[in-house]
């Protein structure tokens, strides 16, 4: 499968990568193209342009940043997974990154590429969900951050604006327990349904879910019975409420409801043991 | 519009023009010529395209060759001595029978050496799962497995007779 005919540019600097995106609103941003070119071979993405960021490498970084940790937007997953301080300050991300696709995947894909490409099936999504990461974004009129919350509007549909390039990722430091359920077939597969567990600032746990809607999404069902003092199973049986999951070959909507309690309990239970752990 | 692409391909520079939307592995196998990398499944699940990208294993069916401009590409054709000895996984390979149809091996084979190159003394699950991205339609993995563990279990042995007892107590564990 090829894609249809594109143009192609590689950029050495965001500014660069800004101003043809803006010239163009067929452009394309490609980071590590394990999301674009994929869907560009199925011809269900056809851009006019692709501006290829492989040329950026100041956009590649794991830094302390004090009460967070900030990741360069085109850090690669298998990066992200390796990284002492990644798994010191933030340990779900980091265990979320070496889950996603397989070796070859992680060696190419960004954490930058995968979060701003918005699809509610894959993992870091939802992982920046449940750790309420901020996405710095830089674009014609300068720089502005975006809460996680406020990042994934409908399917692969975010609020970037047109010429917004996501430079950097801000996770708070989450020392509490944490979990990260993915349930699939085979390891390349997109999740058929995941759950990750965060413990938020306030300390109680954050729940979000992948594949469970059109956007990577939080289980505020089960987060509301948890603040008023539900008992793990209890609040995990709402998982899905008020949710529309998708369905296809792999699951029907009701079947996702069930995988969606099933493993927010798992991933409750395996958080309050690491909590008790730490 | 044509894009201009230096790319070191198993340590020879080749140099030419394509188009934008070409894929590595179509570049390897239709430009330059070489085609021990297979297609399998051609949506970046099976793994049989596998090549090293500066030394680190892709998926060639997901990689625009524009995209390796400027960077140096190791396919199967690249892992032999020139006077013909087998890489050591490839002898391994051989030795343990650890393929059936061989449609998978090349790309299986180059998944092998960058995860070695990762994790040179990996446990059987760290074998399986390292190998998570390759698919053997003959499910021939047992002796895929079997192969990588050899090779492990040498290169184990060889550090511990260069750096002493403690590193072979750490490498073979």
């Amino acid at each position: 499968m090829i894609p249809a005919a594109f143009e192609y540019r590689r950029v050495g600097s965001v500014a660069e990568a800004i101003a043809a995106l803006s010239a163009d609103e067929d452009a394309k941003l490609l980071a590590g193209g394990h999301s674009l070119l994929p869907l560009m071979k199925l011809r269900l993405a056809v851009p006019s342009l692709l501006i290829d960021l492989g040329g950026v490498p100041s956009l590649s970084y794991v830094r302390d940043g004090g009460d967070h940790l900030a990741i360069g937007a085109l850090t690669r997953h298998c990066d992200v997974e390796r990284s002492d301080l990644v798994r010191r300050s933030a340990p779900l991300l980091a265990y979320v990154a070496g889950q996603v696709g397989d070796p070859q995947v992680r060696h190419r894909g960004t954490i930058g590429g995968s979060i701003a490409h918005g699809d509610p099936a894959s993992d870091l999504p939802a992982a920046v969900l449940a750790l309420e990461a901020t996405l710095v974004v830089e674009g014609p009129d300068g720089e502005r951050t975006i809460p996680a919350g406020e990042l994934f509007l409908g399917f692969l549909e975010t609020s970037l604006r047109p010429g917004e390039v996501l430079t950097e990722i801000r996770v708070p430091r989450s020392p509490g327990g944490w979990s990260f359920q993915k349930f699939n077939r085979r390891a390349q597969d997109w999740a058929i349904v995941g759950a990750v567990i965060a413990t938020a600032p306030s300390g109680r746990p954050n729940v979000a879910l992948v594949n469970m809607a059109a956007t990577p999404v939080r289980a505020a069902a089960t987060e509301s019975a948890l603040a008023a003092g539900a008992g793990t199973e209890e609040a995990a049986r709402l998982a899905a409420d008020g949710l529309e999951p998708p369905s296809d070959l792999n699951a029907s909507p009701e079947y996702r409801r069930h995988l969606a309690s099933v493993l927010v309990r798992r991933g409750l239970e395996e958080a309050a043991a690491r909590d008790g752990a730490a | 519009m044509g894009v201009k692409i230096v790319v070191e391909v198993n340590g020879t520079a080749q140099s030419h023009e394509v188009e934008a939307r070409t894929l590595l592995v179509q570049y390897l196998r239709d430009v330059v010529g070489l085609h021990g990398t297979n297609i399998g499944c051609d949506t970046s699940s099976c793994g049989a395209c596998t090549v090293l990208l500066d030394g680190e294993s892709v998926k060639s069916c997901t990689v625009l060759a524009a995209q390796a401009d400027g960077r140096s590409v190791t396919t199967i054709e690249g892992l032999a001595e020139p006077d013909g000895t087998l890489h050591p996984v490839q002898s391994a390979f051989r030795e343990h029978h650890a393929l059936q149809c061989g449609y998978c091996t090349p790309g299986m084979v180059m998944a092998v050496v960058s995860l070695l190159k990762e994790n040179p003394s990996p446990t059987e699950s760290e074998v399986r799962l390292g190998l998570e991205g390759n698919l053997c339609r003959c499910t021939g993995y047992h002796n895929i497995v079997k192969a990588v563990l050899a090779v492990g279990a040498t290169a184990g042995a060889t550090a511990g007779a260069t750096a002493g007892a403690g590193a072979a107590a750490e490498a073979g564990r």
